[in-house]
C-alpha cells in the first residue's frame, strides 16, 4: 500500500473525529436540534471500507452514518445544514442527522429503523443486477441489525441471486444499553451464519485502519469477480453515549475500566504512531492537517448557521413525487 | 362492438403493455411464474419478457418489499404481488417506514415508482386470515396512493396509471371480481388515480361503494329504481386521494349518503367520507348519513357466520330507505332470490361491467 493512500485514510478519520467532536461541543447551544449518534471510536471502519470503493459506488448506512457519509464523499456543508434543520441541508431540513444522502457521492441514505435498510441496499444491488451495471452496494449496519429479521431474508435474496452488495457490520456490543449477552446466544458467529448462506464472510479489528482495508479490498475482488454478495464484520467501540453528545460510562450499563480499554485502542491515535514510526506522516504534516479540517469544519459550521431555515410552506412539498 | 375481457386478462394485459413499453418495469411475488400465474395475471409474463423481470421470490415479503424499494432507488419500476393481503401485513415496516416516507424525508431526491398489488379473499371458508381488507390503513399513510378497481376496464386503466406513477401505489383486488366481464380497449389508456365514477345517477340519494361493494350496490339500485327511488352510485375507485369533488357534488344535489365498504365498521373509509361530507356541506344533508360494512369481528370461516358477516343488495336497500323514511323491506318482498349459495359469488354478477 502506497504511503499516499495511508496518508489519505488518516486524513480521513481525523477528519470525521474532528468533526463528530465539534458536534458534540456545540450541541449544548440547543441549535442542532434532531437526535445525533456519533461515530467516534468507530471512524476506522467506515474510512477502511470506503477507500475501496469508487464514486460510483453506493453506500447506505443507520442512524450513526455521519463517518459512512462523510468517508463516502458526502458535502459536509449539507450535512450539517441538515442537522441544524435548513433549507440548504442535504434532506432539505426534513431528515436531519438521522436522515442524510447524497446522491452525487453515492451516498443512498440512511434510517434509523434498525435493520430497516438492509434490504433496500440489497434491492439497490438487485437494481445493479437488473440493469446489468458494475458497481457495487455497501450497506454499514450494527450488530443488533443481524438480529432481525430482514438480515437473514437480505442475505437469501443477495445469495440467490449473487448480487453485488458488500454487508459491513460494525459491531460495538451494544444496542443502545443492551449487551450483546442478552440479546445474542453466547459464541453466535454472523461470519460463520453469513458463510452457511454460501456467502464470503470475514472478520477484522475494527479499530485497526490496514486490517480493514485489506480485508475489505478482498470482499470487494470476491464480488466483482461475479462471486455474489460479501461479508465483513468488525469489533469496535462507541465512545460516547448511544445518543448525544456526552460520556455516559457512570450509568452503569457498562465500566469506566471497559472504556478506557478501547480508549487505548483508539484507531486514530495508534494509526497516527505507526505511520511516524514509518516516517510516512511527520507532526508538521498532521498539525497542517488539523488547521485544514478546523477551517474546513468551521466554515460548514457558518455555511449551516447562516442559512435560512425551511419555509413554512415546505412542509407540504415532496408528499408525493 | 368493444371488445370484452374478464378482470384478470385486463390485468395481464396493462402488465405486459407496461412491460413492454418500459424495460425498467419488472413483476415479483410468490408464484408470478407458476402454473396458475397469480389467478391468471401474470400467466405468459415470463416466456414473453424474460425471467430476468418476471420472477418467484423468497417467502419474506418484508425483506423483498425492502429489496424493490432499493431496486426503485435505482430506476427500476418493481410490481410486487401477493396473493393475499394478509401476507403482505410482514412488510408493513418496508412499506409505512421507507416506501412512504422516502420522498418526502430525503427533500425530494428519490422517488419510489412500486406498486405493490393485494388480493383480497372472500368466501369458501377463508376465514380470519384469507379475507381482510385493509384499505384504511394504506390510506391512513402520508405519502402512499391507494386504488381498488371494480370493472376491467378501471382494473387495467388504473393498474396502468400506478405502474407509470412515480409514487407507491396499493392496488388492491378483490377475488370475487376476478371473474366479472366488460369492455377493454386494446390499447394502452390510465385511469386517473384519484377520480371516483359516476356508475350511476339519480336524484335522491348517493350511494358511494368500493370494490366488489360495488356490484350489490348497482343490484341494490336497480331495485329501489323500481320503487321509484333514484339512487346515484359513485365507484370511489381510488382510497386515496379521495375525490371530494364527485361526492360532494352528488351529496349536495341528493342530500342523502350511503357509503358501502366491504370491511370493518369502525375508522374505516366510510367514516372519513361521512366526515368529510359533514364537515364540508353538513347543510345539504336530509338525513343522517349510514355505513353499510362488515361487523368490527375478525371473518368468520363456517358459512353458517359468514352469511351473516357479508352485507349484500338488501341492506344497502334497506339502509337508503331508512334514510328516505321508509320501513325496511325483506329480499322476498324485494324479490331477490338465492340462486346460489352466499359463500362463493354471486352469479348474476358475471357482467359485463
Amino acid at each position: 500500500m502506497n504511503s499516499a493512500l495511508k496518508k489519505k485514510m488518516y486524513f480521513d478519520m481525523l477528519r470525521i473525529r474532528i468533526i463528530e467532536e465539534k458536534i458534540a461541543q456545540r450541541y449544548s447551544e440547543w441549535e442542532m436540534r434532531c437526535p445525533v449518534h456519533l461515530s467516534i471510536g468507530q471512524e476506522a471502519i467506515a474510512c477502511g471500507v470506503c477507500a475501496n470503493l469508487n464514486q460510483q459506488d453506493y453506500v447506505m448506512s443507520t442512524h450513526r452514518a455521519h463517518a459512512h457519509y462523510l468517508a463516502k464523499g458526502g458535502s459536509l456543508k449539507k450535512m450539517m445544514a441538515e442537522i441544524y434543520g435548513k433549507a440548504t441541508g442535504c434532506s432539505m431540513g426534513k431528515g436531519g442527522s438521522m436522515h442524510i444522502v447524497d446522491l452525487d457521492a453515492g451516498f443512498l441514505g440512511s434510517t434509523p429503523i434498525v435493520g430497516g435498510v438492509i434490504p433496500i441496499a440489497t434491492g439497490v444491488g438487485f437494481g445493479i443486477t437488473l440493469k446489468e451495471e458494475k458497481q457495487i452496494c455497501v450497506v454499514f449496519i450494527g450488530d443488533a441489525s443481524t438480529e432481525e429479521g430482514v438480515f437473514s431474508e437480505s442475505l437469501n435474496f443477495a445469495a440467490l441471486k449473487k448480487l453485488p452488495v458488500l454487508f459491513v457490520c460494525e459491531n460495538n456490543f451494544f444496542s443502545v444499553y443492551s449487551p450483546l449477552s442478552v440479546r445474542q446466544p453466547k459464541d453466535r458467529d454472523n461470519v460463520a451464519i453469513a458463510k452457511a448462506y454460501g456467502i464470503y464472510a470475514d472478520k477484522g479489528d475494527g479499530n485497526d485502519i490496514l486490517d480493514i482495508y485489506k480485508i475489505t479490498r478482498k470482499a470487494i475482488l470476491q464480488i466483482q469477480k461475479g462471486n455474489g454478495p460479501a461479508y465483513l464484520e468488525f469489533d469496535t467501540y462507541r465512545w460516547r453515549e448511544h445518543c448525544g453528545p456526552n460520556f455516559d460510562n457512570h450509568i452503569g450499563y457498562r465500566t469506566e475500566d471497559e472504556y478506557l480499554s478501547w480508549r487505548k485502542r483508539c484507531p486514530i491515535e495508534n494509526f497516527e504512531n505507526q505511520l511516524k514510526e514509518e516516517g510516512i506522516l511527520t507532526t508538521v504534516e498532521i498539525d497542517k492537517m488539523n488547521t485544514e479540517i478546523e477551517s474546513e469544519i468551521e466554515q460548514a459550521f457558518i455555511f449551516a448557521k447562516n442559512s435560512k431555515f425551511p419555509d413554512a410552506t415546505e412542509l407540504y412539498s415532496h408528499l408525493y413525487a | 362492438m368493444i371488445r370484452e375481457l374478464n378482470y384478470t386478462q385486463a390485468i395481464l394485459e396493462g402488465t405486459d403493455q407496461c412491460m413492454t413499453e418500459n424495460p425498467a418495469v419488472y413483476i415479483m411475488g410468490l408464484g408470478v411464474t407458476d402454473p396458475k400465474g397469480i389467478f391468471g395475471t401474470t400467466l405468459g409474463l415470463k416466456e414473453k419478457h424474460g425471467e430476468k423481470r418476471v420472477l418467484d421470490m423468497p417467502v419474506a415479503e418484508n425483506g423483498m418489499t425492502g429489496i424493490a424499494i432499493g431496486s426503485a432507488l435505482t430506476g427500476m419500476r418493481p410490481i410486487l404481488t401477493h396473493q393475499r393481503i394478509d401476507f403482505m401485513l410482514l412488510s408493513f415496516d418496508q412499506i409505512i417506514n421507507n416506501a412512504a416516507k422516502w420522498h418526502y424525508m430525503f427533500g425530494g431526491k428519490m422517488k419510489i415508482p412500486l406498486v405493490i398489488r393485494l388480493l383480497v379473499g372472500r368466501g369458501w371458508g377463508q376465514g380470519p386470515q384469507h379475507s381482510q381488507s385493509l384499505q384504511a390503513i394504506f390510506a391512513h399513510i402520508p405519502g402512499l396512493k391507494v386504488v381498488m378497481p371494480t370493472t376491467p376496464y378501471d382494473a387495467k386503466g388504473l393498474l396502468v396509471s400506478a405502474i407509470r406513477d412515480d409514487n407507491p401505489v396499493i392496488y388492491i383486488e378483490h377475488r370475487w371480481l376476478h371473474g366479472i366481464f366488460g369492455p377493454v380497449p386494446e390499447e394502452t389508456y390510465e385511469v386517473p388515480i384519484g377520480k371516483a365514477k359516476l356508475v350511476r345517477e339519480g336524484n335522491d340519494i348517493t350511494i358511494v361503494s368500493l370494490s366488489y361493494m360495488t356490484l350489490e350496490a348497482i343490484k341494490a339500485a336497480e331495485l329501489l329504481e323500481k320503487e321509484g327511488i333514484h339512487a346515484e352510485i359513485i365507484d370511489l375507485r381510488s382510497v386515496k386521494p379521495i375525490d371530494e369533488n364527485t361526492i360532494m357534488t352528488s351529496v349536495a344535489k341528493t342530500g342523502r349518503l350511503i357509503v358501502v365498504d366491504g370491511t370493518w365498521k369502525s375508522l374505516g373509509v366510510p367514516s372519513e367520507i361521512i366526515t368529510l361530507v359533514t364537515e364540508k356541506i353538513f347543510d345539504s344533508l336530509k338525513s343522517a348519513p349510514k355505513r353499510i360494512t362488515f361487523p368490527d369481528f375478525p371473518t368468520p370461516t363456517s358459512p353458517a357466520l359468514a352469511q351473516h358477516y357479508y352485507p349484500r343488495a338488501i341492506h344497502i336497500i334497506n339502509a337508503a330507505r331508512k334514510t328516505m323514511g321508509l320501513e325496511e323491506k325483506t329480499e322476498e318482498q324485494m324479490g331477490i332470490t338465492q340462486n346460489n349459495p352466499l359463500d362463493v359469488p354471486d352469479q348474476s354478477f358475471k357482467g359485463p361491467f
